[in-house]
C-alpha cells in the first residue's frame, strides 16, 4: 500500500502481529500486579504522605512555613510550577504536533506521554493554589461579580491569562487523551474475563464498537483536536512567561522569554518523558514497541531544543550587557558570580553541555546513557527556573533590601511530594491503562515492522478449506 | 422487541478487507457497516461513508467561543466595572488575546468532543452490542443486514469467502 524506504528502521520490532500488539499491552493490564510495582507504588506513596503532611502545614499555619521572605516573595513555589507545566509540554508536542507532521514514532509513545502531562500539570497547580494561602477562596480567580458588587477580575493581568491558560490546557489534555483511550478500552473489555473489569471497562470504553463510520469521525475529531493543541501548547508557556516578561524586574523583564521557555519547556519535558519510558519499557517487556528508534528520535528534540536554551541564555547575556541598563547588567553578572553562581553554573552545566552529548550517534543510542542525561537535564531545567526567579529578586533596586534565599523544610516536602503525587497517578495509570496506544501501533505495524505484510488478496486465502468456490477460477 | 440478523464477514488483512468491499459493493450487496480494530485507510471510500461536518461544527464552536470571550471581558472591565489598571484604557483589546485565545481552543475542544460522542451514540453503558469481540483485537469484521425473504444467505456466504473472508458467521441481536 504503501513504499517505506529500507533504510528506515522499522518501529515495531520482533515481528509482531495485531494480535501480539493486543496480548503485550493488555498483559499487565490483565495481570495481578507485580512485587516491583507495589514497592514502587509504596515509596510513591510515602512521598504522597510528605506532601499532604506539608500541605496541612501550609494551610494550617500559612505560607510563613515557607523560606520566602519580603524581598524574595517568589521561590520554590514558582519554580516548581513552571519546571512541571514545562514537563507537561512535550506530552502535548507528541500527540499533537507530531500527529500533524506525521511522525509514526510519536503512536507507541504518545499514551504515556499525554498521560505525563496531565499528571504534571495537576501537580503544576498545586502550587499557585497553595501559594494564594487561602486555596477554599480559588474560586476567586474566576470572574465572578466580586462577591458580589461587580468589580470582576482583571484581564490585563498574566496570572489571569494563566488561569485561563492551565484550565484550558488542563481540560483539552484530558479530553484529548481520555478520546484516545476509549477504542483501547474497548479492546480491553472485550478480553476481560473478570466481572468487575468487564463493567468497569464497558463503562468506560463509553460504547465503543470500531464501526467504519465512527472511526472516521474519530479520526477527524483527532486531527482537529491536535490542530488546537499545537498553539494551545505554544500558548501556555508562552502566557507563563509573561508573568514574568511583563513585569519591570531586570531579570524578567526581556521580549525573549516567550520562545525562550517554549523551546525549554520542550526539552525538559521530553527529558521526563525519556526517563519514564526508559523505566517502563523494561518493567512491562515493551521494547518492540519503545525501541531505540523511538529514543534517538527523542534524543534528537533534546539537542536541538537543548541548543535553543543555550543560545537564549547566551542572547540574553548579551542583551543585558548591550542594553546598557546597568540594573540589567548588574542582574547578570550577579546570577554568574554572584552568591547563587553555583545555580547558575548548574544550569549551565546540565543544559547546555550535557545535550550536546547527543551528537554522537553511540550516546543516542544508549540506554544507560539517555537514562543519566535525562536525569541531568531534568535537574538543570529546574535550575533554570531557579536562577531566572530567585537570582533576579534576592538583589533588586534596593541594596538595604538585598538577602539571600533559603528554603523551608516545607518547601522541600511539598517539592518532593508534588513528585510522590505524579508517580502516584503514574504508576496507576501505568498498571490499571494500557500505556501503548494499542490501535495507532496497529494502524503503522504493516509499514513500520521491518516485516512483509504484503498479503496479495488472490493468493493470500484461495485455498483455506472452505473457500468452495475460488479454486476453479 | 425486534431481532436483527446479520452476516459477519471476518477478515484479517486490511487491503484483502478494503477489495472485498469494493467486489461486495460491485456485486449490488450493501454492507451495514465494517468493524475494524484500528481506523484502516481508505475505507472511508470505498464504504461511501460521507466526509464528516464536524469541522464545521468545530468552526463554529470556536467562534462561539470568541464571541463570548471577547463580549465578556469587554461587558466586565469596559461597561459593567471600568477601572483604570496600569493607565491602560478600559477596553485593552491588545490584553484581552490570551483569554479570547484560551476560550476560542476551549469551546471548539470541548464542542467537538460532545458532538462527537452525540452523533456516534457513545455514552457509559454495561452492555455494549458489539458483534464480533476479535473486531476490537486482530479482525475486521464486515456485517451485512439478512432481510428474512429477500436475502440469499447462500449467495452472500458464496460471495464472502470469493472475496477472502476467512470465515463466515451469523448473528443475531435484539434491538
Amino acid at each position: 500500500m504503501q513504499h517505506v524506504s529500507p533504510v528506515r528502521e522499522p518501529l515495531v520490532t520482533g515481528g509482531k502481529t495485531y494480535h501480539d500488539i493486543t496480548e503485550d499491552v493488555s498483559r499487565q493490564v490483565e495481570a495481578k500486579p507485580n512485587i516491583r510495582w507495589a514497592i514502587a507504588l509504596a515509596v510513591a506513596l510515602f512521598f504522597l504522605g510528605i506532601f499532604i503532611y506539608s500541605v496541612y502545614r501550609t494551610l494550617w499555619y500559612g505560607i510563613g512555613e515557607w523560606g520566602l521572605n519580603k524581598t524574595v516573595d517568589w521561590a520554590w513555589d514558582i519554580t516548581n510550577f513552571v519546571w512541571w507545566v514545562g514537563i507537561g509540554h512535550a506530552g502535548t508536542l507528541i500527540s499533537a504536533v507530531l500527529l500533524l507532521f506525521r511522525q509514526k514514532w510519536r503512536s507507541s509513545i504518545n499514551r504515556a506521554a499525554e498521560a505525563m502531562t496531565i499528571f504534571a500539570v495537576i501537580c503544576a497547580a498545586m502550587f499557585p493554589v497553595l501559594h494564594m494561602g487561602r486555596p477554599w477562596l480559588a474560586y476567586w480567580v474566576l470572574p465572578l461579580p466580586n462577591t458580589y458588587g461587580s468589580l470582576w477580575a482583571n484581564f490585563n493581568s498574566p496570572l489571569l491569562w494563566d488561569v485561563f491558560a492551565i484550565s484550558t490546557y488542563f481540560t483539552v489534555s484530558l479530553v484529548f487523551w481520555y478520546l484516545g483511550l476509549v477504542p483501547d478500552f474497548a479492546t480491553i473489555r472485550d478480553r476481560a474475563t473478570g466481572p468487575i473489569a468487564r463493567r468497569a471497562y464497558a463503562l468506560l470504553s463509553l460504547g465503543w464498537t470500531g464501526s467504519a463510520k465512527h472511526w472516521s469521525r474519530y479520526e477527524t475529531v483527532s486531527l482537529i483536536l491536535a490542530g488546537v493543541s499545537t498553539p494551545l501548547v505554544l500558548s501556555v508557556h508562552t502566557i507563563v512567561s509573561m508573568d514574568f516578561a511583563t513585569s519591570v524586574i531586570p531579570g524578567w523583564h526581556t521580549t525573549i522569554f516567550p520562545p525562550y521557555f517554549v523551546a525549554g519547556a520542550i526539552f525538559s519535558g521530553f527529558a521526563m518523558v525519556l526517563t519514564l519510558m526508559l523505566i517502563t519499557r523494561d518493567v512491562f517487556r515493551l521494547k518492540d514497541y519503545i525501541t531505540l528508534e523511538h529514543i534517538e528520535s527523542m534524543n534528537k528534540i533534546i539537542i536541538v531544543t537543548g541548543s535553543i536554551v543555550g543560545v537564549a541564555y547566551i542572547t540574553e547575556f548579551f542583551i543585558a550587557w548591550y542594553s546598557g541598563v546597568e540594573y540589567e547588567q548588574y542582574a547578570f553578572i550577579n546570577r554568574a558570580t554572584g552568591p547563587y553562581w553555583w545555580a547558575y553554573w548548574s544550569m549551565m552545566t546540565c543544559n547546555v553541555i550535557t545535550p550536546q552529548l547527543f551528537w554522537f550517534r553511540k550516546i543516542r543510542r544508549s540506554v544507560v546513557a539517555t537514562f543519566i542525561i535525562s536525569i541531568f537535564v531534568n535537574i538543570g531545567m529546574w535550575f533554570e527556573r531557579f536562577v531566572i526567579i530567585v537570582t533576579s529578586l534576592h538583589r533588586d533596586y534596593l541594596p538595604s533590601s538585598w538577602v539571600m534565599f533559603s528554603p523551608s523544610i516545607i518547601d522541600v516536602g511539598i517539592y518532593v511530594g508534588t513528585l510522590g503525587l505524579f508517580f502516584t497517578l503514574f504508576l496507576l495509570f501505568a498498571k490499571y491503562f494500557p500505556v501503548v496506544n494499542m490501535f495507532e501501533v496497529k494502524t503503522i505495524l504493516k509499514s513500520s515492522s521491518g516485516v512483509p505484510h504484503t498479503h496479495h488478496p488472490d493468493t493470500m486465502h484461495a485455498h483455506s478449506p472452505n473457500n468452495h468456490s475460488y479454486d476453479d477460477k | 422487541m425486534t431481532n436483527k440478523k446479520y452476516i459477519l464477514g471476518v477478515y484479517d488483512d486490511e487491503d484483502v478487507l478494503l477489495q472485498a468491499i469494493e467486489r461486495i459493493r460491485e456485486a449490488g450487496t450493501k454492507i451495514y457497516t465494517v468493524f475494524s480494530p484500528y481506523p484502516v485507510h481508505g475505507i472511508d471510500d470505498a464504504l461511501g461513508i460521507e466526509r464528516s461536518r464536524l469541522p464545521i461544527a468545530a468552526f463554529l464552536y470556536g467562534l462561539t467561543g470568541l464571541a463570548f470571550a471577547l463580549w465578556m471581558q469587554i461587558y466586565m472591565l469596559g461597561f459593567d466595572w471600568p477601572m483604570i489598571i496600569g493607565g491602560k484604557p478600559h477596553i485593552a483589546l491588545p490584553a484581552f488575546i490570551p483569554v479570547s485565545f484560551e476560550l476560542t481552543v476551549f469551546f471548539t475542544a470541548h464542542g467537538m468532543v460532545i458532538t462527537f460522542l452525540i452523533v456516534c451514540g457513545l455514552y457509559p453503558r454495561m452492555k455494549v452490542p458489539v458483534l464480533d469481540v476479535r473486531s476490537t483485537d486482530d479482525k475486521f469484521i464486515m456485517a451485512i443486514e439478512v432481510k428474512e425473504g429477500v436475502t440469499d444467505l447462500n449467495k452472500i456466504n458464496t460471495l464472502l469467502r470469493d472475496n477472502g473472508a476467512i470465515e463466515v458467521n451469523e448473528k443475531e441481536v435484539t434491538a
